[in-house]
């Protein structure tokens, strides 16, 4: 059993007002020291499982679903790996 | 002879009949279609309202794109066929690549409804003709996700060729650049508008009757085809 992992994150230069709101409440919550954080980001993981080693035509049409359906190209970045 | 405007019904659309209403008010024949099929019914413009659409899982929009009715107005769109994108459907342009630039979360992150007031910027475009450039209007705006976000190159562009068709006034609802509230295509003939003027036809349940324009305007420009 593999695992086709796609992490998707909003771009850098996109406001992330969901991260903010995360940011702010940390100390406010008890994790103090989280205080120091300069700014947190939230995305989404996508875990698509499969029988055995994925095929290069499955990794393919991953990285298309990624870049097409999963993932907006215009505010967000993504990543496609694998995870066994 | 009236002129067939179709309005697009997805799973979630909570303004179909609002704006179908709309289009027979400014003197056109609303025609639904469904999202599950690709027939256009030989409409000449095409509304996607507001509302959801396929649970708006992803991001708004994300999967409506797909849907066989999208893929007949992309085409269309494309050669200069008319259509206006409010809220959800302005979300959905967004995600078919007929507009540029995104919509997302409101940034105090809390879903508004209030009347807003708003600037029209252009007038050339086939949805906003019947505007006089500059002119201020109230209509209700109701979202939870409508921050336009795009890259400063996009930015620029939709600046500098006047695309921007209207500006948040007086209030900054979510945190969208350059209180952007609407924007059109490289042709114009394709519109996307956060606010709501289907909402906004009537003293009995609008703030004016200010969105009508929106409608009259396209009704004008195709009886002139």
């Amino acid at each position: 059993m593999a695992k086709i992992i796609v992490e998707v994150m909003l771009k850098p230069e996109i406001l992330d007002p969901q991260g903010q709101a995360v940011a702010s409440a940390l100390p406010r919550l008890g994790f103090t020291s989280l205080k120091a954080a300069t700014s947190v980001r939230q995305g989404k993981r996508f875990e698509i499982e499969i029988q055995g080693d994925p095929t290069p035509t499955q990794l393919a049409e991953a990285e298309q679903a990624a870049q097409s359906l999963l993932s907006n190209p215009v505010i967000e970045t993504y990543i496609v790996k694998v995870e066994k | 002879m009236s002129f067939r405007v179709g309005v697009v019904t997805f799973p979630g659309s909570l303004d179909d009949r609002d704006a179908a209403r709309a289009i027979e008010m400014a003197g056109g024949t609303a025609v639904p279609l469904f999202h599950a099929s690709d027939d256009l019914k030989e409409v000449q413009a095409v509304v996607l309202p507001g509302g959801f659409s396929y649970g708006d899982y992803l991001r708004c929009g994300a999967i409506a794109r797909f849907a066989p009715i999208m893929n007949s107005i992309v085409t269309a769109a494309n050669h200069g066929f008319p259509v206006l994108g409010i809220c959800n459907g302005f979300q959905v342009l967004c995600e078919s690549h007929l507009l540029p630039g995104a919509l997302t979360r409101n940034s105090n992150l809390h879903f508004l409804c209030r009347d807003q007031k708003l600037k029209i910027e252009n007038t050339n475009t086939l949805w906003t003709s019947g505007f006089t450039a500059g002119e201020e209007i109230l209509i209700p705006l109701k979202n939870g996700e409508g921050s336009f976000q795009c890259d400063d190159e996009t930015l620029n562009i939709l600046e500098s060729e006047g695309r921007v068709i209207a500006r948040y006034l007086d209030f900054d609802p979510n945190g969208s650049r350059n209180l952007i509230a609407g924007i059109s295509n490289e042709r114009g003939n394709v519109v996307g508008l956060m606010p709501h003027p289907e909402h906004a036809i009537e003293t009995l349940t609008g703030p004016s009757t200010a969105g009508l324009t929106f409608f009259t305007s396209a009704l004008h420009q195709l009886v002139g085809r």
